[in-house]
């Protein structure tokens, strides 16, 4: 009984870390569902958003506007990577890549060289928008709630503009874009920005609930975000189309995995496995649809047959 | 309305695969005219509507459309003044999207796309209006995802979207070539009633010759990169098949190469 009661005081703490994250996921759907593009920026994007919002907060500013800042830089960094795919013809991987490694040396650059900044709720008081102490989470959740209800119902709208009706289509189908008059070079690095600047405002969030900004917070982060998507898009596929309900779907699949991934530690798995765990499981989803056609080409060929 | 004017284009040039696919091409259409366009496999007739659409630049000569040389400016620029439907129905439109948004994307050709809603209830009744024209049942369907219609349904709101902001120039680049004969013939009356109705400037390429011969007021035949045969007029109303092919090969020196010609 007792240790039911334990396990059931890490859950607030789980749905918050999956909010936070599935915000983060949030914007990872804007690239690899949306536009169809692998982009690891984000491992570097997400630890820039901690980075700026914490550096900023302790040197006395608004936590709004250092927040504000994360997600600024978010974007660069995004455009960056957009920039060398589009313009240089780099690979958008590759593209990714170069700009994570570089973000490497500005978080750090950021920081003044520390590896680690503390940023907690006691020391600055009313300094931070949400708390790492355990006493106010219900507080923090709300909050965070409100950011991903907000978040949601602007992308919802954005995505139905003309511009983002263009970024949809780029990611759908490159002829037809360009056939219609679409600038797919602009398309993909606006997505990439705009991707990259709400994973930065997940980095700003992640940082105050973890309590410090962390060079190596960022590592491996896009493959929980994509878990996240899987996950959201696997428990609720075909349920609805509406773009909305998707991203929110998108957001309980990151709260599931940490559920998931607290009731693991909680049973006692020792956490250097916990990396090995979160991508084998991303990578067992993300082969199943080939595995999928590969079967149902199969079967394809013997329907074939029979109505020949 | 459409001058080419001394075009070539070689591909994989200073490769071992070097290709010569075009060499100094001039063609002018004039305002109105619907230009079927015929030649074996290879000859160069995709070649001549991609460098006219953008897809990749000319190695030599200019492009004009409607008085503006089109020649440096990349494609989504001169989409602007082009409709286009390809060969293949999932190239035309984005299958994941909804019908409405499809066609919301074309009405948005030419123009800067900004942060406006995309589809107004007045838009989707336009849309509406003009599905119904087609004739497939497809105005219910504004909400479907395009990757669940058929090839000839996808081919047809293509056409619509190709023509709904009326386009300087149509370019279809055998755009029945992947129908079944009764779809590709539904296919083609919508395109010439399109045509006509918006007295569109024209350039259809087609596998088959009674087709080449049936629509359209001029003909051209395409072979190894050359524009061998040119008629217009009476003289096109009264080719005959057997007339083209021999004209082919009196003006190519060889049989017509296509078997798929022939066939149809
Ligand atoms: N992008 C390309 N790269 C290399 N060769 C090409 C390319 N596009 C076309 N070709 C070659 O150019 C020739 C003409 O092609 P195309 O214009 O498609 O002929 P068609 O008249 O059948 O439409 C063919 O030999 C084809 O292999
Ligand atoms: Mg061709």
């Amino acid at each position: 009984m007792q240790i039911l009661l334990n396990w059931l005081d890490t859950l607030p703490g789980a749905v918050s870390q999956g909010l936070v994250w599935g915000i983060m996921a949030i914007g990872l759907y804007i690239t690899y569902k949306v536009l169809d593009i692998a982009d690891l920026t984000v491992d570097g994007s997400i630890t820039t958003g901690a980075a700026v919002c914490t550096v900023m907060v302790t040197n006395g500013e608004n936590i709004i506007l250092a927040m504000l800042c994360a997600v600024i830089a978010g974007m660069l960094a995004g455009m960056l990577t957009g920039l060398l795919h589009t313009l240089l013809g780099i690979p958008a991987i590759l593209a990714g890549i170069l700009t994570q490694l570089m973000l490497w040396s500005v978080n750090l650059i950021v920081m003044d060289g520390r590896a680690n900044i503390a940023l907690s709720r006691l020391k600055y008081g009313d300094k931070v928008l949400i708390s790492s102490g355990a006493s106010d989470i219900y507080v923090t959740l709300g909050i965070l709630a409100a950011i991903v209800i907000v978040i949601v119902l602007l992308l919802y709208w954005f995505f139905g503009t003309e511009l983002g009706m263009s970024l949809r289509a780029t990611g759908n189908n490159l002829d037809m874009s360009r056939a219609q008059g679409i600038n797919t070079n602009f398309t993909k690095v606006f997505g990439l920005a705009l991707s990259n600047g709400v994973v930065a405002l997940a980095g700003s969030l992640l940082a105050q609930q973890q309590g410090s900004a962390d060079i190596n917070m960022g590592r491996g982060a896009i493959v929980i975000g994509l878990a996240a998507v899987i996950v959201g898009e696997a428990l609720f596929q075909k349920k609805t189309t509406n773009f909305a309900i998707r991203l929110l779907f998108v957001v309980c699949g990151a709260i599931i995995y940490w559920l998931v991934f607290q009731t693991v530690i909680f049973l006692g798995l020792p956490s250097e496995y916990l990396k090995m765990l979160s991508a084998s499981v991303v990578a067992i989803f993300l082969g199943l649809p080939y595995l999928k056609t590969r079967l149902g080409l199969k079967k394809k060929k013997t329907e074939g047959k029979t109505n020949a | 309305m459409l001058e080419i004017k001394n075009i070539s284009k070689t591909f994989n040039s200073g490769t071992i695969n070097e290709k010569k696919v075009l060499s100094n091409v001039s063609l002018t259409l004039e305002d109105g005219d619907f230009v079927t366009v015929i030649g074996g496999n290879g000859a160069g007739k995709s070649t001549i509507l991609n460098l006219v659409a953008g897809v990749y630049p000319v190695d030599e000569g200019k492009i004009i459309i409607d008085g503006n040389d089109v020649t440096k400016l990349p494609e989504h620029k001169r989409a602007a003044f082009i409709g286009r439907v390809f060969q293949d129905p999932r190239m035309g439109t984005a299958s994941d999207m909804w019908v409405e948004e499809n066609m919301s994307i074309a009405d948005s050709r030419g123009h800067r796309r900004g942060v406006r809603w995309a589809i107004t209830s007045k838009d989707r009744e336009r849309f509406r209006e003009q599905l119904k024209l087609l004739d497939l049942g497809l105005e219910n369907r504004l909400t479907t995802k395009m990757g669940l219609l058929s090839g000839g349904q996808r081919q047809a709101i293509t056409l619509l979207m190709a023509t709904l902001k009326r386009p300087k120039l149509l370019l279809l680049d055998e755009h029945t070539a992947a129908l079944d004969p009764k779809t590709a013939a539904k296919v083609l009356e919508i395109t010439d009633r399109l045509v006509k109705e918006n007295s569109l400037t024209a350039l259809m390429v087609t596998h088959n010759m009674k087709d080449a011969i049936a629509y359209g007021n001029r003909l051209i035949m395409m072979n190894a990169g050359k524009v061998i045969l040119d008629v217009r007029g009476e003289e096109k109303k009264n080719l005959t098949i057997e007339a083209l092919l021999e004209m082919f090969t009196k003006a190519s020196g060889a049989e017509f190469a296509s078997d798929r010609a022939l066939l149809s």
